[in-house]
Order: C-alpha cells, then structure tokens, then sequence
C-alpha cells in the first residue's frame, strides 16, 4: 500500500557534516559496492569504460562554493534518499512498490512490483531516485537496511556502508526520533536542517551547517608585516647596527 | 523534463479518445445503422486504446503494468488507469444497449460523459499533482487538457458528421470554433502564468547554505549526465520555446478554424483540420514537458 503509514515513533536516518565532509566520494564508492551486491538487483552502469559512462547510483557527492572573495567557502555535499516522513515518491506509486515502513521510517522499494515508470523520480525534489538502465527498476538509497540489522555482522559495521566508510566522520547514523539520541544531540548542539522545507516534505535526514569562519582579527599576523615590526635586542641589534655602519 | 513520445502520444490521442466518446454518448452523432455503431464505437476504443498500451512502452516492466491499477487511493497514475479501464467498459456498454436496445436514458448519458471527463481529469492530475514541477503544478493544467479534450472531441464529431452525411448545423460548426479558440485561450493564459514564480526553491533552500552569500555549483558530482539530469534536465526545447508556441498555436487552433469556416463542411476539409489540430496538441504536449523544470535541476546549478 502506498497511502504513508502512520509516523513511527523509531525514524532512522543520517546525519551529515558539511563543515568536515572533505568530497573524498569514498562513501559514493562504498554505497555503490554494497548495494551492487545487497538488496535488489545489482547497481548497473552503461558505457562503463566508453565515453559517456553513466549508471545508477545512491549517494552522490556536489560541490558548491558561497560568498565571493576571501570569505568564499567550499561546501561538500553529500546527497542521498533523505527518507522524508511525507514522502511523495510513496503516494505517487501506482503499484504499492515504493513504501515506507511502519517501524523504522526507511523508504524502500519492493523491486519485484516496480513497472519502471518513474513517476516517484518525478515526484522527488532531491532528485535521490535513480532508475537502473539495466533492471529497468527504480534504485533508492535503503539506509543499507541489509547491514543495519544483519546480526552476522559486527557490531561496528552493522552502519550504512557510506557512515562507516567515511574517513572524516563527516556521515552519522541513528534514531532522529529518539530526542536523546547521540544524532539528535548533535542536531540540536549544531543547529542541523532540513533540505527543501519549503518543499514540505519533512526529510528525516538532517545536515548540519558549515562553522562560522572565524573573524578576520583572529588570524594570525602575516611573516612579512612581523619582519616588519619586530625590534631586534642584544647580539641581533649590534649585528643590525652594524650592518646600518656599512651603509 | 524530457518528452517521451509515448507520454505525448498517450496524452493527446487517449485526450481526444476520452473527449470524442464523450459527445458521442450525450448524442451529437446520431448512431442509426450496426455500422455507424461498430464504425465509431471501434474509432473511440481504438483511439483511447492506443493511447493507454503506448503509456505503457515507456515503463521498464511493461509486463507488470496491471500491477498499477491497485493504488488508487493515493495514486493519479493509478486513478487515471482505473479510471480508463472502467470508462471503456462503460462504452463498451453503452456501445451495446444501443445496439441491442436503443439508446440509453439522459441520465445513464450525462454520468458516461462525466466518466470519460473525470478519466482526462486524473490523466492532469499525474503531471498537476508534482510539487517538483512548478509549471505543472497549477490549477489551470487540468483545465488545459479537458478544454483540449473537449475541443478535439467536437472536431471529431464535426468530422464524423460531415464522414457520415449527416446534415452539420452553423450552431454547431460555431461551437467547434469557440471550442477550439477557448482551449488555445487558456493554454495561452498558462503559457504566461503557469509556474511563473519558479518552485520556491533555491540552490540556497537546496543546500542549506544561508547567510554565506550567493551559492554556486562548482563540481557537479559525475562526469557525464547521469538518470537525474537525462530525464529531469531537458534544456534542449527552451531556446525554441516561443516559436514552437506559434507553432502549436498556428497548426492546433489557427488552421483548423480557418478550414471550419472556409471548407463549408465536407469531410476532407474538416478531416484535415482534425489531423492539424492533433499536430499542434502534439507540439503542444511536447513543450508540456520539454519547457518544465524540475526542482533537482537547482543541484546542478541551473536557475530555477
């Protein structure tokens, strides 16, 4: 059924850094592996090796640039299925193929239902829909839903492939529904956001912003303006006046 | 975003489909002989089949497309497809009481013609229900296709009136002509204001990124176009959009009505003004999705 289930009280989801994320595009490499070979049919490319290549992926990594001149920042972006608690890629769906579930908020979809008409990629803002050229199936992030419960697994990588892969712990995973817990905190501590709120689509994702750039007056004194002003004192000021006698 | 031809078939030859079955079930055309019946009766299935099997050549898993009919309580792709299903059951009913009975009562009439409205409806509603697509997303998108609907309805009837030798009235070449004026009229008026404040989103909305200055992409994350920017970032129309827009409006309203008034009513002319019509509504529909924008194009940096 593709009518939104009631919110669950447990809403799993990511958050992520933009102060530190560096763009390493180590977790679009690592999603894109484990999701090749987990749940679904495998992440297909076309003209892998040839011009254009192309191909389905979950996670994908852009950058941008705000401010102009000295104060201009360079902001990574990671961007994934942000599992919004209204999500219209799930109301969309004619078939009952993309839901959400009841117990945890992940939004998934039942590949074997899926027509391939699109319309959920359509409906999305974030554009975190990609069909598979190959399957002919819509491809989503599934907050690695083979991982996170997969008790055969340790318990440390038992994470989504992008968190636990991420070299600065710039991707965090947990209960955004649980106010307590270490990633609502962090929500809370840094004033983390929601994409598109305008949108209405009350992603469970949350980014946190980019720290202030500390003020000008904080920056160390440049070498040339210290040569400049320091004054030298004892074997230096006779070396320097000296010097100065040689003319 | 990008005009699949299937779509644009689908759209407007199930569209003209949907509106002729209409005004033939309120009686503009008067079905005496087994012929005319099974003659115009296989005209309108064939039209809204067509449409409705070439929607379904886009879709990755044709063979699992009886699958959205189940959705229907949240779905206008799933409504609009049980809606087709039940509106031909209804002609191929209506189809038969007349063979076999005579026509059938007003009210049975005015509800079949309802059905086939309400099924054009929900076809809007696919494309007018998306938040993403600001130039769809307005009131006037399901107006545009009933009015076309509608419009292209009468042309067939008028056509088939002249095809079936029986007698046309100026009344009723008069209201193919304001049909077909007021359809371009409001696609006109959507051409201006539909989507015209952009989505209400921005890169900096997108991102997050506020109080840090003007945001600008400076790395797309792939090398070549990727799903996203092939389906959702169609730019190649924009350039053209203003000429194509006369272009649709010439060959869809212009030229038919002049044909109407000039011809005097025989089924060639009248014919040819049918296949303009269709010719300028594919133009038409083909602007539809190549002029919309989506809001995923913002993370690549285009304006939105």
């Amino acid at each position: 059924m593709t009518s939104l289930p009631e919110p669950s009280a447990i809403k799993l989801g990511l958050v992520i850094d933009l102060d530190i994320c560096v763009g390493c595009q180590a977790c679009v490499v690592n999603c894109k592996e484990w999701n090749t070979s987990g749940y679904g049919a495998p992440l297909s490319d076309s003209d892998a090796y040839g011009a254009q290549p192309s191909g389905a992926w979950l996670n994908r990594v852009h950058t941008f640039e705000a401010g102009t001149g000295a104060d201009a920042k360079v902001v990574h972006f990671p961007k994934s299925c942000l599992h919004c608690e209204d999500a219209p890629c799930v109301t969309v769906c004619p078939t009952g193929a993309s839901f959400k579930r009841s117990e945890d908020g992940i939004v998934l979809v039942n590949e074997d239902w899926c027509i391939g008409c699109g319309l959920c990629a359509w409906s999305c803002p974030y554009g975190a829909r990609e069909m598979d050229p190959a399957e002919g199936v819509m491809k989503k992030c599934t907050l690695c839903v083979d991982r996170i419960y997969n008790e055969n697994l340790p318990s440390e990588d038992q994470v989504p492939a992008c968190v636990r892969t991420c070299p600065t712990n710039a991707r965090h995973y947990g209960d955004l529904g649980d106010p307590n817990s270490e990633v609502s905190l962090l929500v809370a501590a840094r004033s983390g956001f929601d994409l598109m709120p305008e949108q209405n689509t009350k992603p469970v994702n949350k980014y946190l912003p980019p720290r202030p750039r500390r003020a000008a007056n904080d920056t160390p004194m440049s070498l040339l303006a210290m040569a400049d002003e320091a004054t030298p004192s004892g074997f230096w000021k006779w070396v320097d006046s000296t010097l100065e006698k040689l003319g | 975003m990008r005009p699949a031809w299937s779509i644009i078939f689908f759209t407007s030859i199930s569209g003209l489909g949907f509106g002729l079955a209409a005004w033939v079930v309120l009686g503009f055309i008067d079905l005496v002989h087994p012929q005319q019946i099974f003659g115009v009766g296989g005209l309108v299935m064939l039209l809204i089949g067509a449409g409705l099997l070439s929607s379904t050549l886009h879709l990755g898993h044709p063979e699992r497309a009886w699958r959205a009919l189940s959705q229907w309580r949240s779905s206008w792709l799933s409504r609009e497809g049980v809606l087709a299903v039940l509106a031909m059951l209804a002609l191929a009913g209506w189809g038969w009481h007349v063979f076999a009975i005579g026509t059938p009562p007003l009210w049975a009439n005015i509800a079949a013609a309802l059905l086939m409205a309400v099924t054009v409806y929900a076809t809007s509603m696919i494309y007018a229900s998306l938040k993403t697509v600001a130039r769809w997303h307005h009131p006037l998108t399901p107006i545009c296709y009933l009015m076309f609907a509608a419009a292209g309805g009468l042309l067939a009837i008028l056509w088939l009136q002249a095809f079936l030798g029986q007698g046309q009235s100026d009344a009723f070449e008069l209201a193919v002509l304001l049909a077909l004026a007021s359809a371009w009229g409001v696609k006109l008026v959507w051409w201006q204001i539909a989507g015209a404040n952009g989505s209400g989103s921005t890169l900096a909305s997108a991102t997050g990124l506020v109080g840090l200055g003007e945001v600008r992409s400076i790395m797309p994350p792939h090398t070549s176009e990727n799903y996203l920017q092939h389906e959702m970032g169609f730019v190649i129309a924009r350039k053209h959009a203003s000429r194509l827009r006369l272009v649709a409006l010439g060959l869809g309203g212009g030229l038919p009505c002049l044909l109407v008034i000039m011809d005097g009513g025989s089924a060639m002319g009248i014919g040819l003004a049918l296949l303009l019509h269709m010719a300028g509504v594919f133009v038409e529909r083909w602007l539809f999705f190549a002029e919309a924008k989506h809001t995923v194009s913002i993370y690549y940096g285009h304006q939105h």
